[in-house]
């Protein structure tokens, strides 16, 4: 039997329903783990990613830390795929943009009713978020998109099965959405 | 018998002042499109429809049909520059889907799943546009604003109200309210206008009647639009392949 492929899957700016929705390849999880292993994921539990064949990541860029897990993928996974709306467009999250970033932290910790003694937090461990938003591919280089909020689960066995097959992965009507 | 022309080796039948795309889609050939409206002038804006008349790449919706024109519309280098219009289209705007009352019913989106075109690609411009929810029955979500210029055409023409137009130029060109304030609430837009049925996207909406059709059972749930837009068509003769 030919080598397995390894897999790392992780969430960044997301709600990791996009990780529920891979999870509900149901059984096909079992079909799916004769051909592949997994490395890093909420899955394994593994912290730092190894050289691996595919990553899948969901959800957008919206802090430092985000940037930093992104680029370890990006060096260790031969494939990258962004996977969701927030992963490819910045998503939920992205809708701050056009919002300046101090008002919106000073009206959400320090000015809203009932927050007379909030505070902005600022634990150093808290890593700092970002300007903006970024979709994935305006930071690395992405190879393939798997568009939904989230995708199926039925799209995202199609994807990943046409890809481990060595064809260009395609949805189809049914499969493509991006709600 | 009537004349015909060629599109992508099939013959299509033509009578005398229709377009390319008018002829295409009685005949029940799709070419894909997005600001074409049947019940309006075609203004040939949005590209979506460009197809290569005796090799040169021309509108179909405002190309008048000829005899003998050879057209070439279903291939790889014209699908590649639709997808491109398509990304464009969605980084410019504020396109976010999962929060969309016209998801499911979306031409924009709905040409976006007909061409694979799974991300934008290009660099989201997350432009601010603020809503108009002034209207007690009607709320204007520009955010989605292709500027299609149907809902312009459709209010002018059809309703005699001229309640939208354009302003600016370039990347600024953006949909305007026609009333004192800017506002729709100062005008006499009404659910029964015709400019309420003709947006493609998500801008011109009826208020509290979002959601109602649950996701599986849209229309482009059900069929993919190259599908739908033939049976949407009006048909003048029989299906010629």
């Amino acid at each position: 039997m030919s080598k397995k492929l390894k897999i790392a899957t992780t969430s960044l700016a997301g709600c990791f329903g996009c990780h529920m929705s891979f999870l509900d390849i149901d059984e096909r999880l079992l079909t799916l783990l004769e051909l592949v292993e997994f490395n890093r994921s909420p899955i394994t539990d593994i912290k730092h990613c190894s050289p691996c064949d595919i990553g899948l990541i969901e959800g957008g860029v919206c802090n430092a830390e985000n940037v930093h897990v992104l680029h370890e993928f990006r060096k260790n996974c031969k494939i990258l795929i962004a996977i969701g709306s927030c992963a490819i467009t910045g998503g939920l999250p992205a809708q701050r943009n056009h919002l300046d970033l101090s008002a919106c932290l000073t009206e959400v910790y320090l000015t809203e009713p009932g927050l007379a003694h909030g505070h902005i937090p600022n634990d150093p461990e808290l890593p700092l978020p970002l300007d903006k938003v970024h979709p994935l591919h305006e930071v690395v280089k992405i190879d393939y998109f798997i568009p939904g909020c989230p995708p199926s689960g039925d799209a995202i066995w199609k994807f990943l099965t046409d890809l481990i097959a060595g064809k260009t992965p395609e949805l189809g009507h049914g499969l493509i959405n991006y709600d | 018998m009537s004349d015909t022309f060629q599109l992508d080796g099939k013959s299509v039948p033509f009578e005398a002042g229709q377009t390319v795309m008018q002829a295409a889609l009685a005949a029940g050939h799709y070419i894909p499109h997005l600001c074409y409206h049947p019940e309006f002038k075609p203004h040939g804006s949005c590209k979506l429809c460009t197809v290569k008349v005796n090799g040169r790449t021309m509108a179909s919706c405002t190309m008048p049909a000829e005899a003998n024109l050879s057209v070439e519309s279903d291939i790889d280098e014209l699908n590649d520059l639709r997808r491109t219009l398509v990304q464009m289209l969605f980084a410019e705007g504020n396109h976010f889907c999962p929060s969309c009352e016209k998801s499911g019913n979306c031409v924009l989106q709905a040409l976006g799943y007909d061409l694979e075109v799974h991300t934008a690609g290009f660099r989201h411009m997350f432009p601010e546009r603020p809503l108009d929810f002034t209207h007690p029955d009607i709320l204007l979500d520009f955010n989605r604003c292709i500027l299609c210029e149907l809902c312009v055409h459709a209010s002018a023409e059809v309703d005699g109200k001229h309640i939208f137009a354009f302003s600016g130029r370039g990347i600024d060109k953006h949909l305007i309210i026609n009333s004192t304030s800017g506002q729709l609430k100062d005008t006499d837009m009404a659910l029964t206008d015709k400019a309420m049925q003709v947006c493609p996207v998500g801008v011109i909406l009826k208020k509290r009647v979002g959601f109602s059709v649950p996701i599986g059972q849209r229309r482009y749930d059900k069929s993919p639009i190259s599908a739908q837009a033939l049976v949407d068509a009006p048909r003048t003769g029989a299906v010629h392949e």
